[in-house]
């Protein structure tokens, strides 16, 4: 079977404006993608490169991780219990993340400032654990000066804690946004992007929580 | 219109789908809120295993760093999944070909330079020993 160029005139939308709109696929035909799908996609695209910048920092952790200058190494250094209270915090604000994405696709505004406020709650209780966890481990002279093991630990963990801040920043911002604005289409968009970036981040946590902290505690003569 | 696009025939001519954004039309919301709630319990449950597994001694210890890995992989897929709504569906192929981009970067960055560091510290002489031999 031979297979005919795509022709302007086999378009079924051709010089029909009402069905160009409606059948834009962005796959060639039926015109370009809906502004939705472009910002969404290029969103993703934008979370993709960061964690790409991410695993930067994970493999300078992986390769430094044993560089601790004769100070403190993870395994005396970590606290698990801190650990699993900001995993707990920052899961269950995912969820309700997602809960907040619903209560957008249901134009229901209670709902939507209502998990919008718990997704920013735990996530300010996730900033509070970590910073505390920080200002402990500076005050025990485990800094991030003290060796080229804790350099990378606090440039990874404090990179991901700058996201959050950030987005809390954001999260804040979409609260007010919807609630002078309503539901509108832009605004409806600047909340996909940010839900897309609060899973991301929490994805970045799962890789933390276990590859950072989780394997730095496991007694040294068990790790290759 | 089916004959007239005959020649698109396997490619995918619908609508894209965003990551992250719910199904929406075709399922009703209890179901969405059941998406998210068993995407929430697979997550605990593997948070729960990754943190018992690094005390426990029902895993041969040495394999505990290599549970976690499979554990975070696994976390992860599941967020994936039940949060960020990626399917192997064609109205998702765009993201998912971005992302298997993404993790092809992510991997050669972490275990390239894993590797180069490793070999580096195995067959150059370290920098005090060098120090001494200058001297």
């Amino acid at each position: 079977m031979s297979t005919p160029a795509l022709r302007l005139a086999d378009d079924p939308s051709f010089g029909r404006p009402e069905i160009f709109h409606r059948e834009a696929s962005g796959h060639g035909i039926g015109g370009p993608a809906p502004k939705r799908i472009v910002v969404g996609y290029g969103f993703w695209i934008f979370l993709l490169s960061d964690v790409i910048m991410f695993s930067g920092f994970f493999a300078a952790y992986a390769v430094l991780f044993k560089n601790t200058a004769g100070g403190p190494s993870a395994h005396e250094l970590f606290d698990l219990r801190n650990t699993a209270a900001e995993t707990g915090c920052l899961l269950a604000s995912s969820f309700t993340c997602g809960m907040a994405s619903l209560a957008v696709g249901q134009r229901s505004q209670k709902w939507t400032q209502l998990a919008l406020l718990a997704t920013g709650l735990l996530g300010l209780a996730f900033i509070v654990l970590e910073v505390r966890e920080f200002t402990g481990l500076i005050g025990q002279g485990a800094g991030p000066g003290r060796s080229a093991f804790l350099s990378s630990f606090f440039t990874l963990v404090g990179c991901h804690g700058v996201h959050v801040s950030a987005g809390l920043l954001w999260l804040g911002t979409m609260m007010a946004q919807f609630s002078a604005k309503g539901f509108r289409q832009d605004i409806r968009h600047r909340f996909l992007c940010f839900s897309l970036f609060w899973h991301a981040l929490d994805i970045i946590w799962v890789a933390i929580f276990s590859l950072v902290y989780l394997v730095g505690t496991l007694p040294p003569e068990l790790l290759p | 219109m089916s004959e007239q696009f005959e020649h698109d025939a396997g490619s995918y001519v619908g609508v894209d789908r965003v990551p992250g954004e719910p199904i929406g039309e075709e399922r009703t919301l209890r179901l969405e809120v059941r998406g998210y709630l068993l995407g929430l319990a697979l997550a605990v449950a593997l948070t729960v295993a990754s943190f018992w597994a690094v005390g426990t001694h029902e895993i041969y210890r040495p394999g505990a760093a290599v549970a976690l890995l499979v554990l975070a992989v696994a976390q992860m897929g599941i967020h994936l999944i039940f949060f960020l709504h990626i399917t192997t569906a064609p109205d998702n192929a765009n993201n998912v070909l971005a992302l298997a981009f993404g993790v092809l970067i992510v991997c050669l960055i972490v275990f390239g330079s894993l590797w180069v560091m490793g070999h580096l510290n195995h067959v150059l002489v370290p920098t005090d020993q060098l120090m001494r031999m200058q001297r």
